[in-house]
């Protein structure tokens, strides 16, 4: 089945084809509007996927608090790799 | 082992952005707002049910005129809340542990209080400073200990939050640091150790709430005095 043609910018990440990437990295959005709304755009999608449901359950915010966990370790990993079991190796 | 147990309250920062802004940032994306539905999801229900209780409970003691601190006495307990139960969580900076920003919490609500005494009842206000049925003699002491003590008041309301967040995780660190040192060649004491460390989390959690509640209490408390 053809995809209908479509112009480049308004594609999402993993309908692009690998030789297309640069082109749709440039004409990106990448003023802070357009960072915003993009951030926003994730966040709808996230939501509406796992808490905005009828049973939610742990599952949606533990993800997210997981995540959160994984960023803070990302964010000290500079000051925890000076961390050891033992004076000297 | 770490070197410095410190280390753990001074925020880090990557490609310029420090880990408090976004730890500061985290409550508002667990708290998603209601909207125009009949049902909403269940987190928000919950939340929902959860704020309606606790601003029941905190309007109660208060005075008509005070209602309009509603909103910023419970947004300052969720806050408060959300961000010392963070903390729990590995690896991440709770920002509660600064002073400077539980003094920039109590010191402007604080003073808000006082103003707000001094210009609608400046006699009443004044009234505080000397507590009914004291002989006459002590008088001028008393007041001189009331007024030291109304000063005090965000000092202490600062000081109590820092200080109880970072003993509870300085506390979490060393036990766990002594179970893992002793786990190789003394596994009972470990076994102990851990189990302390256990009893230490539940408390931490229970510590964490209680400390934000308790900070709010008192600002409606002194609201109450005052308004």
């Amino acid at each position: 089945m053809a995809d209908k043609p479509v112009t480049i910018a308004q594609k999402r990440l993993l309908d692009v084809k690998l030789a297309e990437l640069p082109t749709w990295m440039t004409s990106c959005d990448f003023t802070p509007n357009g960072i915003l709304s993009a951030m926003r755009r994730g966040h709808d999608r996230y939501y509406n996927k796992y808490i905005n449901v009828k049973k939610g359950g742990i599952g949606g915010i533990s993800m997210l608090l997981a995540g959160y966990v994984i960023l803070s370790y990302i964010w000290e990993y500079d000051h925890i790799k000076h961390d050891r079991w033992r004076k000297y190796h | 082992m770490m070197l410095n147990f410190f280390d753990q309250f001074a925020s880090q920062s990557l490609l310029g952005i420090p880990l408090i802004a976004i730890a500061m940032l985290v409550p508002w994306l667990l708290f998603p707002s209601p909207y125009k539905r009949w049902l909403n999801n269940r987190l928000i229900t919950f939340q929902y049910w959860f704020i309606s209780r606790a601003t029941n409970q905190l309007m109660l003691p208060l005075n008509i005129n005070a209602h309009k601190w509603a909103l910023i006495l419970v947004a300052l307990l969720l806050f408060l809340i959300t961000l010392n139960l963070l903390g729990l969580l590995p690896y991440t900076f709770t920002p509660t542990t600064q002073l400077s920003m539980n003094m920039a919490l109590a010191v402007p609500l604080w003073l808000a209080t006082v103003l707000i005494g001094m210009r609608n009842q400046p006699t009443h206000s004044m009234a505080h400073l000397l507590p009914e049925g004291t002989p006459t003699l002590l008088i001028p002491i008393l007041i001189i200990i009331e007024t030291i003590s109304l000063f005090i008041r965000p000092l202490a309301l600062g000081v109590r939050l820092t200080a109880n967040l970072t003993a509870g995780h300085l506390l979490i660190q060393l036990i766990s640091t002594a179970t893992f040192v002793m786990l190789s060649f003394m596994p009972t004491i470990a076994m102990l150790t851990f189990i302390v460390l256990a009893l230490l989390t539940l408390l931490e959690i229970a510590v964490a709430m209680i400390q934000a509640y308790v900070f709010v209490l008192l600002l409606s408390l002194y609201l109450q005095e005052n308004v």
